[in-house]
C-alpha cells in the first residue's frame, strides 16, 4: 500500500521548480516505475510527491537546428522507440528502450526517471553514455549541462543537486552521425526483466577501420561505465578476430562487477568480455562491413 | 447417450463472464463496516518469542484488534487438505498454531492487527515490539539430520518428519546379480506456483451467530474442518464460500490465511475482516515445491533390462509439515507403472529446515522424481550406446500390469503411442542425425522425457465427490458438484458428462460454480487431478438417476419398457423406431404439474472411488544452447498425452499448454532464493523470481492418443497435473544432446549453465 501523503501536480515547468526549490524534501515521481515500488518496500515513509506528468512539452523528441537531438525526460519508453527521428538517427536507443520491462512498464516508465533513479541496470543508460549525451539540469536559478557520463555516483545515486530536475537529453550530431551500433541485454527473461548484464556499443567503421568506438556497460560496475581503454585501443585498428577478442579482454578489465545472487562476478565479466564482441560484430555488421 | 458432448470441444462455461469481468472472485465483494487484518512476520529464520509487547500497536487510532499466541487456542493442528482420517495413524503432523509461539523461517506469522485500513495495519505492525532470542538455524536437509542440528520442532528432535519408504522384490540380490549397475545423482530446488491470485479470505459471523468464510481455495469442506480444529469451533458452525478463484496448482489445497482470517473476525466481535497476502507474503507465508536430492542406483541386464532401483531421497519440507511425506510417497508410487522393474526401494526423508513451508504443488512430488528418472535413463543409455527411446520401450510394463504394493492395474497404456506421435512431430530422426557434427558458438539438440501420473489418490484417500441434480420445467437442469472449479474448467467437463448423459444440450446445463458448504454437495476438493474422474463419476450417476426418473414417466406415456427409449436433443425416442414419443419439456412439466404423480426429477447423489487409472505421456523437445554464454533456447516443444477419453480437447489443450510452460520454468529459470548466513528470501517477488513470460515460451505442441480406460466413467483419465511433469527432465536431455553435458541441478538457469561448462572445461 503506498503511504502517499500529497501530490503535487504542477503544469509548467516553472511552478515545479518554485515548488522544489521551497522543499527540497519533495520526491520527484515522473512515470513512477522505480518510485511507487520503492514505496511499497518501504524506502520512504509518509513522502510528499512532486509529479511531473501534467507538465506539457516535456516529453517532446526534436531535431534541432545544428542536428542535435533533443530527448523530454519526460518521454516515454513508448514513445522513445516508436519516434521516428529516435528510430532514424539513434536505433540503438530504440534497441534498448524496447528492451526494457514489458508494455505497460514501457508506457509509464521515462527516460529521464530511469537515469535519475541511478540503477546500475537502467536499460538507457549505456546506450546514452555510448552517445555521449548530454543531460540539461534545470533549477529555479539556474540550467547546466552535464555529460552523462559524469552524472552517476553509484548505486541509486546521481549528481542532482538539490531542487534540480531532468528536463533534456542532449546528442549532438557528431556523436551518432555515420555511427552504428547494437544493444545486448543479457537478462533470465526475454522480457519483464532487468539486465544481468548490458552492453552498448557506437562505432564509426571506414574500410576495415575503426575510425571511433564507443563501448558502455550496465550493471558491471556501481555506475554504468564507458571502456576507455577498449576503445583507445580499438581507435585506427582494422577489425580483425584478435583485435575484437583484444577489445573484449579490455572491455572486462575496465569493469568492476561484484558477486550477488543474481549473477557471480566471474560470470558477468565473461559475459562482459564475449558480449562486448558480439555487440561490435553485430555494429560492424551493420555498418556493411565484414568481419 | 447420444449427444456427443463429450468429445467436443465446447466453450468453457465461465469464458464470457471472466473475460468480462463479470466473475467475482474473493477479493471483489465487500460487506459494510470491513476490517483489514495484517501479519507481523519473523525477521529471524529461527527464534524464540521471548516478549511480545503489543500496547502500543493497540492504541494507535483505527486499529481495532491486535492477536498474538497468547489470545488464540493452544491448538496445534495440520494443514494439508487431505480427506479427515478416522484412522489416528494416518493424520496429517499437527504442528503448528495459527500464530506462532516460535518463529521457525523468516516470514513466520508472529502477530496479527486488525485496523480500519491497510496503511494503519502496517503502522501498528511496526509498533508491535518483540524480544528474540536468536537460536542458530539450518536450511540445507542434510544438515538438519546431521546431529546437534537445531531443533525445530521439538516433538522431531531429529528433524526428520519420515523416512517410511516403499520397496517390493529383492533388491538385494537383484544389485547382486545384476550385469550393469549405474549411479546417479540428481537435484531439483524450490520453485513456486504463482498463480495468479494470492491467498485472500474473509470472514464474519452472520445473523444467525455462524461464522462464514469467503476464501480463494480449492478446497472448500476442508477448510470448513480445519478451521474448525483449529479454533475448536463446531465444524457445522462454519460456513465457506468459494467464489471464483485465480488459480492454486496446489497452493491453495492447503488451509493458509482462514483460520487466522476467522481469528481476526472473532478478535473484533464478529465484524468482517479481509486478510488478502501480497504476492511477497504469498512467496514465503504459503507454500512451495519441495527441494529434492535423489541418489539413484539401477541394476541393468546385459540385454539392457531395467532390473532393479534403489533411490535415496531427500526432501526439503521447510518449517512446517503441511502435506509433508505423503509429496515423497506419492513420488515414490507414481512413477512406479511405467517401467518394468523387478524389484523397488525408495529411502526417503521428509526434513524440516528454517525455510518457507514445502506443499502441494503441481503433480504432487512426481516432477521432481522424473526429472531424477529421466535424466539418469539417458544418462544409461548413453552408457550402454543404446537409443534412449529404445531403451525406454524395450523396459516398459504392459497393460494389466499391477503394482505389488498399491495393487492400482493399468488397464490402459498409451504410452508407445505417445512415443511414435511425439518423434513423428518433432521429427526425431532426422534432426537426430543433423544435430551429430555441429560447430559455433550455438548447438542443437533433442530430448525426451516420458511419465506416469494417477488418477486421483486411491489406495492413499478417500475419493468422495457428490454430485445433485434439478430439473427445471424446461428440461435444463442445474448442476451442482462438491468439484472445485479453480479455472481448470472442471464445471465444463462435468456439465459436458451431463449432458451427454441426459441427450441434451450443453446450453441446458446450469452448473452451480460457486461452492457453499451449507449448500453444495459434499467433496475433498480440486487436487490430485482427481475432477473429471472422480467428481466425473458422481455426475454420471446423478444423471443416470435423473435420466430414470425421466424415462420411467415416458414409458407410461408410451407403454413401452424404459429400455425401449433414449433421449436425443431433448427429445423421447423410441429407439427401434427412431420416432418422437414426446419432448423432455413434456416430461418435466409433468413431474411439476400433473395433478396425482407431479414429483420434480432431482437426484443428490455421491461416489466412493476405489478405483485407479494410470495415465501417461511423453515431452519431446529441441534446444538451441548458446556455448559462449549459457542461455538455452527451447525451440520446439510437444507434449503427447494418453489421458483416456479427452472430455473437451480445447480445454485439454489449455492445460497442457499451462503445465508446459510451468515444465519449462522449472527446468530453465524459476528457484526461489534465500540468504545462506540469514535464511532470509532474496527473491520473492515476480521481478527477480523468473517466472517465464510469453516471449520465453515457445509455440507447444499439444497431442492426445485414443485410449479408454474401463476406470473412468468415461473412459478419462487424469489430466490435470501431468503436463507439467515431464518438460524438464526432456529439455534436460535434450541439453544433454546438443552439449554432451549432463545436467543434474534444475533449473538450468545461464549462471548455472555457464559454472558447470567452466566445470567440465568447455569455457
Amino acid at each position: 500500500m503506498y503511504n502517499i501523503t500529497n501530490i503535487l501536480e504542477p503544469i509548467t515547468l516553472n511552478e515545479a521548480l518554485r515548488m522544489y526549490s521551497d522543499n527540497p524534501k519533495l520526491k520527484i515521481i515522473a512515470g513512477g516505475s522505480d518510485v511507487l515500488i520503492q514505496l511499497n518496500h518501504g524506502k520512504f515513509d509518509d513522502v510528499e510527491l512532486l509529479s511531473l506528468r501534467k507538465i506539457k512539452n516535456l516529453n517532446n523528441i526534436s531535431l534541432l537546428e545544428d542536428g542535435t537531438i533533443s530527448i523530454g525526460a519526460m518521454s516515454s519508453f513508448s514513445n522513445t522507440f516508436r519516434n521516428e527521428i529516435i528510430n532514424k538517427y539513434l536505433p540503438v536507443l530504440t534497441e534498448a528502450a524496447v528492451s526494457m520491462g514489458g508494455p505497460q512498464i514501457r508506457n509509464m516508465a521515462t527516460i529521464g526517471g530511469n537515469i535519475c533513479n541511478g540503477a546500475v541496470s537502467a536499460d538507457s543508460a549505456p546506450t546514452l553514455f555510448s552517445y555521449n549525451a548530454f543531460l540539461k539540469l534545470v533549477s529555479i536559478d539556474n540550467i547546466r549541462m552535464v555529460p552523462i557520463n559524469d552524472f552517476y555516483d553509484g548505486p541509486g545515486r546521481v549528481k542532482l543537486q538539490p531542487g534540480e530536475i531532468l528536463t533534456e537529453i542532449l546528442i549532438t550530431k557528431e556523436n551518432y552521425h555515420k555511427m552504428t551500433g547494437n544493444y545486448i541485454k543479457f537478462s533470465n527473461r526475454e522480457a519483464m526483466d532487468i539486465a544481468m548484464l548490458s552492453v552498448a556499443v557506437i562505432c564509426n567503421v571506414e574500410n576495415g577501420v575503426f575510425n571511433d568506438l564507443r563501448i558502455s556497460l550496465g550493471v558491471s560496475a556501481p555506475t554504468p561505465i564507458r571502456c576507455y581503454d577498449a576503445e583507445n585501443y580499438a581507435k585506427g585498428k582494422s577489425f580483425s578476430k584478435e583485435t575484437i577478442e583484444t577489445i573484449g579482454q579490455y572491455a572486462k578489465k575496465s569493469a568492476k562487477a561484484r558477486n550477488s545472487w543474481r549473477g557471480s562476478k566471474a560470470y558477468r565479466e565473461h559475459l562482459i568480455n564475449i558480449l562486448s564482441q558480439r555487440a561490435i560484430k553485430e555494429a560492424i555488421k551493420r555498418a556493411g562491413g565484414k568481419c | 447417450m447420444s449427444n456427443k458432448v463429450i468429445g467436443s470441444s465446447v466453450n468453457r462455461l465461465d469464458a464470457v463472464a471472466k473475460v468480462t469481468g463479470k466473475a467475482k472472485y474473493a477479493d471483489d465483494f465487500f460487506e459494510r463496516d470491513m476490517l483489514i487484518g495484517k501479519v507481523l512476520r519473523s525477521p529471524y529464520a529461527h527464534a524464540i518469542i521471548k516478549n511480545i509487547d503489543i500496547s502500543k500497536a493497540k492504541a494507535l487510532p483505527g486499529v481495532e484488534a491486535v492477536l498474538t499466541h497468547n489470545d488464540l487456542p493452544k491448538i496445534q493442528f495440520a494443514t494439508a487438505g487431505h480427506p479427515w482420517s478416522l484412522d489416528p495413524s494416518h493424520r496429517d503432523v499437527e504442528d503448528r498454531l495459527i500464530l506462532t509461539d516460535k518463529a521457525r523461517f523468516v516470514g513466520d506469522s508472529i502477530a496479527a492487527v486488525v485496523a480500519k485500513d491497510v496503511l494503519t495495519a502496517e503502522k501498528a505492525l511496526k509498533l508491535i515490539e518483540i524480544e528474540y532470542e536468536v537460536l542458530p538455524h539450518v536450511l540445507e536437509p542434510e544438515e538438519a539430520i546431521k546431529p546437534g542440528a537445531p531443533v525445530i520442532h521439538s516433538e522431531k528432535p531429529d528433524n526428520i518428519i519420515s523416512s517410511f519408504g516403499p520397496e517390493f522384490g529383492d533388491v538385494e540380490s537383484d544389485f547382486n546379480n545384476a550385469f550393469h549397475v549405474f549411479e546417479g545423482k540428481y537435484e531439483t530446488s524450490i520453485v513456486q506456483h504463482c498463480q495468479l491470485e494470492n491467498q485472500t479470505a474473509f470472514s464474519y459471523t452472520d445473523t444467525d451467530g455462524r461464522i462464514v468464510i469467503v476464501s480463494s481455495t480449492q478446497i472448500p469442506h476442508i477448510v470448513r474442518r480445519i478451521v474448525g480444529q483449529a479454533l475448536g469451533i463446531s465444524w457445522g458452525k462454519i460456513r465457506v464460500i468459494k467464489p471464483y478463484i485465480g488459480g492454486g496448482f496446489g497452493n491453495k489445497q492447503d488451509v493458509i490465511v482462514e483460520p487466522l482470517v476467522v481469528a481476526m473476525s472473532l478478535a473484533v466481535n464478529g465484524r468482517p475482516v479481509r486478510y488478502a497476502l501480497t504476492r511477497e507474503e504469498c512467496f514465503i507465508g504459503t507454500r512451495t515445491r519441495h527441494a529434492m536430492k535423489f541418489e539413484f542406483k539401477t541394476a541393468v541386464s546385459k540385454e539392457g533390462k531395467l532390473i532393479a532401483v534403489s533411490i535415496n531421497a531427500l526432501s526439503n519440507n521447510g518449517a512446517y509439515a503441511s502435506h509433508g511425506h505423503s509429496i515423497i510417497m506419492s513420488a515414490s508410487s507414481k512413477f512406479r507403472p511405467l517401467y518394468n522393474f523387478k524389484s523397488i526401494k525408495v529411502t526417503p526423508k521428509t526434513v524440516y529446515t528454517n525455510l518457507p513451508t514445502a506443499g502441494a504443488m503441481r503433480a504432487y512430488g512426481v516432477p521432481q522424481i522424473f526429472f531424477a528418472l529421466e535424466s539418469h535413463l539417458d544418462d544409461i543409455a548413453l552408457k550402454l550406446n543404446l537409443d534412449p527411446i529404445e531403451f525406454r520401450k524395450q523396459n516398459l510394463i504392459n497393460v494389466g500390469h499391477v503394482d505389488p504394493l498399491t495393487k492400482v492395474k493399468v488397464r490402459s497404456f498409451g504410452i508407445l503411442e505417445c512415443i511414435e506421435k511425439g518423434k513423428e512431430l518433432i521429427k526425431w530422426d532426422e534432426k537426430k542425425k543433423n544435430y551429430e557434427k555441429q560447430s559455433g558458438d550455438k548447438k542443437k539438440g533433442i530430448g525426451m522425457a516420458c511419465f506416469s501420473y494417477f488418477s486421483g489418490t486411491h489406495p492413499v484417500s478417500l475419493e468422495l465427490a457428490g454430485a445433485r441434480i434439478v430439473m427445471n420445467q424446461d428440461g435444463s437442469i442445474q448442476l451442482q458438484v462438491g468439484a472445485t472449479e479453480i479455472g481448470q474448467g472442471s464445471d465444463t467437463a462435468l456439465a459436458q458428462m451431463a449432458a451427454d448423459v441426459l441427450g441434451i444440450s450443453f446450453d441446458m446445463v446450469h452448473v452451480i460454480s460457486c461452492q457453499d458448504t451449507d449448500i453444495t454437495p459434499f467433496d475433498t476438493g480440486a487436487y490430485a487431478s482427481r475432477q473429471t474422474f472422480v467428481a466425473g463419476a458422481a455426475v454420471k450417476k446423478a444423471a443416470l438417476e435423473v435420466r430414470k426418473k425421466i424415462l420411467t414417466i415416458a414409458s407410461k406415456k408410451v407403454g413401452l419398457n424404459i429400455d425401449e427409449l433414449d433421449i436425443i436433443d431433448a427429445n423421447i425416442i423410441e429407439k427401434n423406431l427412431g420416432s418422437i414419443v414426446c419432448s423432455l419439456e413434456d416430461v418435466a412439466m409433468e413431474s411439476y404439474y400433473d395433478r396425482i404423480n407431479a414429483s420434480p426429477i432431482t437426484s443428490d447423489t455421491s461416489v466412493n472411488i476405489r478405483t485407479n487409472a494410470p495415465a501417461y505421456g511423453v515431452t519431446f523437445a529441441e534446444v538451441e544452447v548458446d556455448m559462449k554464454t549459457g542461455k538455452i533456447e527451447v525451440l520446439e516443444i510437444y507434449n503427447v498425452h494418453d489421458s483416456g477419453v479427452i472430455i473437451n480437447p480445447k480445454l485439454a489443450e489449455g492445460q497442457v499448454h499451462g503445465g508446459v510452460s510451468m515444465g519449462l520454468g522449472y527446468a530453465l529459470s524459476e528457484q526461489m532464493l534465500f540468504d545462506k548466513e540469514t535464511g532470509k528470501p532474496l527473491n520473492n517477488n515476480l521481478l527477480d523470481y523468473k517466472l517465464q513470460t510469453i516471449l520465453d515460451t515457445p509455440k507447444i505442441g499439444v497431442s492426445f492418443v485414443d485410449t479408454y480406460d474401463a476406470g473412468g466413467s468415461f473412459g478419462q483419465k487424469s489430466l490435470g497435473e501431468n503436463p507439467t511433469i515431464s518438460p524438464a527432465p526432456a529439455i534436460r536431455n535434450a541439453v544433454f544432446n546438443a552439449t554432451g553435458v549432463a545436467f543434474n541441478k534444475i533449473p538450468m538457469n545461464p549462471q548455472a549453465v555457464f559454472e558447470k561448462f567452466k566445470e567440465v572445461g568447455l569455457l
